[in-house]
């Protein structure tokens, strides 16, 4: 079964029941007692990082999440959940994450490639992903393929977690991750046969 | 690199999809459902569906038709139509929506922008926003284009992605129905003025319109209706015509 956290951040309906389009039984997680009962994680999230990450640490699962990983068992964050795995965001303050994985999360606007080329913010739509290693997690999907995306921050200095990037000014991160910690800047749930792939992938990790 | 979206538009009252028509490939082309996934499956980038409908029963039932809509169709699902308040918004998130489309109810109260950005996150706030050549003058209209609201296109647009919405959609009253190609004079306006990507509508009638848009515009996405519910093309067609003239497309 899949725990999918609920800490109010966020949309589940596409995530279930693209998961349960799958076989899966899901089922969703607002007090940590329940992770018990699950063989692996998602934390979703769109919103911004201080409020989530406040969140997350009022209902005592910010240790929980740490605690699971610590056990090897399969976590993916999803977009602003992804960028929670990290180190800290410069998302209107500086707030610190799990530090689960490697970098930062920065503004898109700051960018001197996303400016120079006057890109728009945030980045929303369909782009295409370059795999620089190898990952259980798109061993069902090739370059190039497309995923869709929508976000204003980005994780940086994640090189040694990167799982694949996709340009947009520059090479950024679309996807980290290491040992059984993942995490996907865009939405599989939303990124359709590609996106049902990738996840059918975590259901067998 | 970021493709270009293409997107059907799907009108929705009394729970069947309104002027959608021969297709021979699907059975019931006015059942939302249906017609979602025959999209989703031929190519679509996101699907639109405005709720065009006015009593509380039908609008009840457009939310179960969401639901049902958002559980077999995975990519992006844009929602419009009679969204006022705060309430709306959260109705329509709740039954699988992932962007909402805001339109009358952001002129009669700007502030909503703002708050819904603040409170669902930019990423789902779409100002739709209805346009008119008023004394040469791109004008913004409302409730469906049928009142002269006075307020300038360009600046409205600019106001909204100042307050929050992450995405404009641009209907041109002009060349709506027309079928003789997008408003690229309107696009470039707004496409220079805000820096939020911009959705073209209202227009399109052949694939040469979507080749112009996408190279002589900085839009990112083209919406269609009755040319794909007419099935005058298919996006795959299209989508193929638009990579053999080196624009990006999800194929």
């Amino acid at each position: 079964m899949t725990g999918i956290i609920d800490y109010g951040c966020g949309n589940l309906f596409s995530l279930k029941s693209s998961l349960r389009r799958l076989g899966e039984n899901v089922r969703l997680i607002a007090r940590k007692e329940d992770l018990a009962a699950c063989d692996r994680m998602i934390l979703p999230g769109v919103g911004a990082f201080g409020n989530a990450a406040r969140i997350l640490k009022q209902c005592g699962m910010d240790d929980a999440i740490i605690e699971w990983s610590r056990k090897g068992m399969p976590l993916l964050g999803i977009c602003l959940g992804m960028q929670l795995l990290f180190d800290k965001s410069y998302e209107f303050g500086e707030y610190n994450g799990l530090s689960l994985l490697h970098g930062e999360v920065a503004p898109l606007s700051a960018e001197a490639a996303v400016v120079a080329a006057n890109l728009k913010i945030p980045h929303i739509g369909w782009n295409s992903l370059r795999f620089p290693s190898k990952s259980k997690l798109f061993r069902n999907v090739g370059e190039e393929e497309y995923v869709y995306f929508v976000h204003s921050y980005h994780a940086k200095h994640c090189n040694e977690n990167l799982l694949a990037t996709v340009t947009y000014g520059e090479e950024i991160c679309a996807a980290a991750g290491k040992g059984n910690v993942f995490g996907t800047q865009f939405h599989p749930e939303k990124s359709g046969d590609t996106g049902m792939r990738i996840l059918e992938a975590f259901l067998e990790i | 690199m970021l493709a270009k979206r293409i997107i059907p538009c799907l009108d929705v009252k009394d729970g069947r999809v309104v002027k959608g028509k021969n297709f021979q490939n699907i059975s019931d082309v006015d059942d939302p459902v249906a017609l979602a996934k025959y999209y989703s499956e031929n190519g679509a980038d996101e699907l639109v569906f405005y709720d065009i409908t006015a009593s509380r029963e039908q609008r009840a039932l457009f939310c179960e038709i969401l639901k049902n809509l958002a559980q077999n169709v995975f990519i992006p699902l844009t929602v419009g139509g009679g969204i006022n308040s705060l309430s709306d918004f959260d109705r329509v998130l709740k039954c699988g929506a992932d962007k909402v489309s805001v339109n009358s109810g952001a002129i009669a109260s700007p502030s909503l922008i703002r708050e819904a950005s603040e409170l669902y996150g930019s990423q789902c706030v779409v100002l739709s926003i209805d346009v008119k050549r008023v004394n040469g003058i791109f004008t913004v209209f409302s409730h469906g284009g049928s009142v002269d609201t006075g307020m300038d296109a360009v600046a409205w647009a600019k106001f909204g992605a100042e307050n929050g919405a992450g995405e404009i959609v641009l209907n041109s009253i002009d060349t709506d129905g027309v079928r003789s190609g997008f408003d690229l004079e309107l696009l470039n306006a707004v496409t220079g003025a805000v820096n939020v990507p911009v959705v073209a509508s209202g227009g399109a009638g052949a694939i040469e319109d979507f080749i112009r848009l996408f190279t002589l515009t900085d839009a990112d996405a083209g919406l269609g209706a009755s040319v794909f519910h007419f099935n005058q093309f298919g996006i795959a067609q299209l989508k193929r015509a638009l990579k053999d003239h080196g624009i990006e497309v999800r194929i």
